[in-house]
């Protein structure tokens, strides 16, 4: 209903002012009318879910099946939610464990576009194959254009366990 | 802005268009009554738009579809307010659809020449109840399930084409996946266009005839904008108000996920069909089909015909009394035929109160009749010494062994994860308001061991543990109530542990424990009355020794086992 203030001669069937309010209260009631669909419909789209109960921590592996020194790629099952389903699914880090037994744990993906990356022993760097970003056993960047060092997952030691958490926010 | 209007113009000629639209003539006997057209679209444009806002989470698959539509109940800010537009919205638009039939029905305006208009409309109304009845199996609940049950089954009931029709419903056998990928191809897939087209079609048909005059309207004609438009905006507002109160303030139902099995369920359809519902119970036997298909058949028909039967010319409204008392009729009919639907239908009950067989919950409490100082006390491992003041029987001391080896499943497998009870739904249901038909070993084990098989949908994990504990698992779940589930788990580990070793000892071939077991030996209800620890212990090493002419083999067990076991046994309460 755009820019019906061009009156037809013909349809001066009632007075200007009234005219002017039926517009008014037109344009008025069904722009209300759409902001009362499009708000809710838009938090409706874009607010993340309730967060529900999730399983943060994993016991993995053996700490002493870990070898020390090298990064080793451990795989272990995860709970997810996934929009209405909760799913076990497999999941893996990159496990650096250091001779005095402290262990960090990297998310297994490059901070660049989420490719996974692999450990490359004779460089000692860990390769991204997507677009060569490289980086070093502690995660840093060292060539190539991921823009941050690897994601760190949460890790403690229960029982001879590695135990596996959610990533460890950026400090 | 100027400048892109009259770019928009030169290309497409859109603003001549709209212009042509909004200032169409109309009679100047035109008003109020003649809003409820526009309104029915505005619905219709209200349902496409929070159907389509639905569909960007609902999963439509049969189980799956349950799920997601209490994720967008639950999980999603403003999930229950779109959902509520548009369960809401659609029973509005059938009552305005309707509303606007009447209207049309009262001026005689289906007269000639606006027959075809008319047809198109009552089209448009068959349509909206379908739309009305498909989507009414979408939430795939209960209520959904058992509506469209019955509905495919009165369809079946169509002389001849019965058949036929129900094998296109996919339905010959149970309602299940088929039935509900086409109720879904409909309601979003085939209906939608088709609306579109028909009223398309059916405002094409307004304009070509232009809008129906009073008669003897001979006043020069007005135009559709701005005054029209008005009126229909202010019967817009209203209704969108009317719509988001609803939406809002009524809670839309999903009850439980659609249980097949479930034989205490009162099926009930939409409350615009309960007037159906109810004249068939009026008819039986042989005659029902004539109830549920040949009378409303005929009826729509008429319906279809009406600008054929009447066919005078129009007169003012207010010497249709035949058309009048034909509504008038028809409304007191409506009316007293919903009412008596809903008056007859007992309520169902969203969850079964009291669990069928079990213990009574009015004797759990009373403390157990023997003299106090004979008692043995939940806490005491030595009898004879009992505490003080009157122990009671905890609930979890009236557990069998098998019962306590499922509690100790219940609590490994992390049931409550899931199911964390007190009332409340967690992702998967309150175990203890279960429906009566899965309150069996047989409906437990099978779900166990392939949740998704039994429920289609669930999101539960398989339990992967062995028959033994599966069944004593589902003993326990059985013993479940509102009230006694906290109290019976909080059953000590020490007697959780007994009951496992007295289990895999296979003990109850030989004894029982609250009435579980075999009666071939003496009972152990109340064991710690008569004997202690010390014979408890020399009994198990030799059992002739302190016992005369026992049979019982001698049992070696670990140190661990054994305190395990004695502790349990010596707890026993006698049996009351």
């Amino acid at each position: 209903m755009d820019q019906p203030n061009q009156v037809p001669a013909a349809a001066g069937d009632v007075s200007p002012t009234r005219r002017r309010f039926y517009i008014l209260f037109i344009n008025g009631v069904m722009g209300l009318v759409g902001l009362a669909l499009s708000i809710p419909a838009a938090i409706y789209l874009l607010f993340p879910p309730k967060l529900r109960k999730r399983q943060e921590w994993v016991e993995t592996a053996d700490l002493a099946t870990i070898p020390s020194g090298t990064p080793t790629e451990i795989s272990f099952r995860r709970t997810r939610v996934d929009g209405w389903k909760v799913t076990n699914v497999k999941d893996a880090a990159w496990v650096v464990k250091k001779p005095n037994d402290d262990v960090v744990a990297f998310a297994p993906v490059c901070t660049h576009l989420a490719c996974a990356y692999h450990w490359d022993d004779p460089s000692h760097t860990f390769i991204c194959p997507c677009h060569g970003s490289v980086f070093s056993i502690d995660g840093k960047v060292l060539s190539g254009p991921a823009p941050r060092p690897l994601n760190r997952l949460m890790t403690k030691i229960q029982g001879g366990k590695l135990q596996i958490g959610p990533v460890e926010p950026r400090a | 802005m100027r400048t892109v209007i009259n770019w928009l113009e030169n290309r497409t000629g859109l603003e001549t268009a709209i212009k042509n639209f909004l200032y169409e003539d109309i009679p100047a006997s035109a008003g109020w009554h003649q809003i409820i057209g526009s309104m029915a679209v505005f619905f219709f444009v209200i349902q496409v738009f929070t159907g389509g806002l639905l569909a960007f989470n609902y999963a439509p698959t049969p189980g799956e579809a349950y799920n997601s539509v209490k994720y967008i109940m639950t999980e999603l800010t403003g999930g229950p307010l779109i959902r509520g537009l548009h369960h809401w919205g659609a029973s509005m638009m059938l009552i305005i659809v309707v509303l606007h039939m009447i209207q049309v029905f009262l001026y005689g305006a289906y007269k000639k020449p606006r027959e075809a208009t008319w047809m198109a409309g009552v089209t448009l109304l068959l349509i909206t109840l379908a739309f009305g009845l498909t989507g009414y199996l979408l939430p795939w609940d209960n209520r959904a399930y058992w509506g469209t049950v019955v509905t495919t089954q009165i369809a079946s009931q169509a002389p001849l084409a019965g058949p036929y029709l129900l094998r296109l419903l996919g339905s010959q056998g149970d309602v299940g996946n088929v039935t509900f990928s086409r109720f879904y191809a409909l309601h979003t897939v085939l209906l939608p266009p088709l609306t579109i087209i028909l009223i398309g079609i059916h405002i094409y048909l307004v304009r070509k005839h232009g809008v129906a005059p009073a008669p003897g309207d001979t006043a020069p004609k007005r135009k559709f904008f701005p005054e029209q438009v008005f009126r229909d905006t202010v019967g817009v507002a209203v209704a969108f108000i009317i719509l988001f109160i609803m939406a809002v303030v009524a809670k839309v139902p999903l009850e439980r996920l659609a249980d097949p099995t479930d034989t205490a369920y009162i099926p009930r359809p939409e409350w615009y069909f309960l007037f159906l519902f109810q004249s068939l119970k009026f008819f039986q036997g042989p005659l029902e089909a004539v109830g549920s298909v040949v009378l409303p058949g005929v009826a729509v028909l008429t319906l279809f015909l009406i600008p054929f039967i009447d066919r005078g010319p129009m007169i003012r409204l207010g010497k249709r009394t035949f058309a009048i008392s034909f509504v008038v009729l028809a409304a007191i009919a409506w009316t007293g035929l919903t009412t008596a639907a809903v008056i007859t239908t007992p309520k169902n009950q969203e969850s079964v109160e009291e669990p069928a067989a079990t213990s009574e919950p009015e004797t759990l409490s009373t403390p157990i009749p023997n003299p106090p100082s004979l008692t043995p006390a939940v806490t005491a491992v030595t009898p004879g010494r009992a505490a003080s003041p009157a122990p009671e029987i905890a609930e979890w001391q009236r557990l069998t062994a098998p019962e306590l080896v499922g509690l100790a499943d219940f609590k490994k497998e992390g049931c409550t994860g899931c199911h964390p009870g007190a009332g409340k739904n967690g992702i998967g249901p309150d175990l203890t308001t279960m429906p009566a038909a899965h309150r069996m070993v047989g409906w437990m084990v099978p779900h166990f061991k392939n949740p998704s098989q039994i429920v289609p949908g669930s999101a539960m994990p398989q339990i992967d543990l062995p028959d033994a504990d599966l069944n004593g698992l589902s003993l326990f779940v059985l013993k479940l109530t509102p009230k006694n589930e906290e109290a019976l788990e909080s059953a000590p580990a020490f007697v959780l542990q007994g009951a496992i070793v007295f289990q895999s000892n296979h003990c109850d071939a030989c004894h029982q424990i609250n009435g579980s077991g075999s009666t071939l030996s003496p009972a152990l209800d109340g064991v710690g009355l008569r004997h202690d620890r010390d014979w408890l212990e020399k009994h198990f090493a030799n059992p002739a020794s302190v016992s005369k002419g026992s049979i019982m083999p001698a049992y070696k067990f670990s140190a661990a086992d054994l305190d395990a076991l004695c502790k349990y046994l010596l707890q026993l309460p006698g049996r009351v």
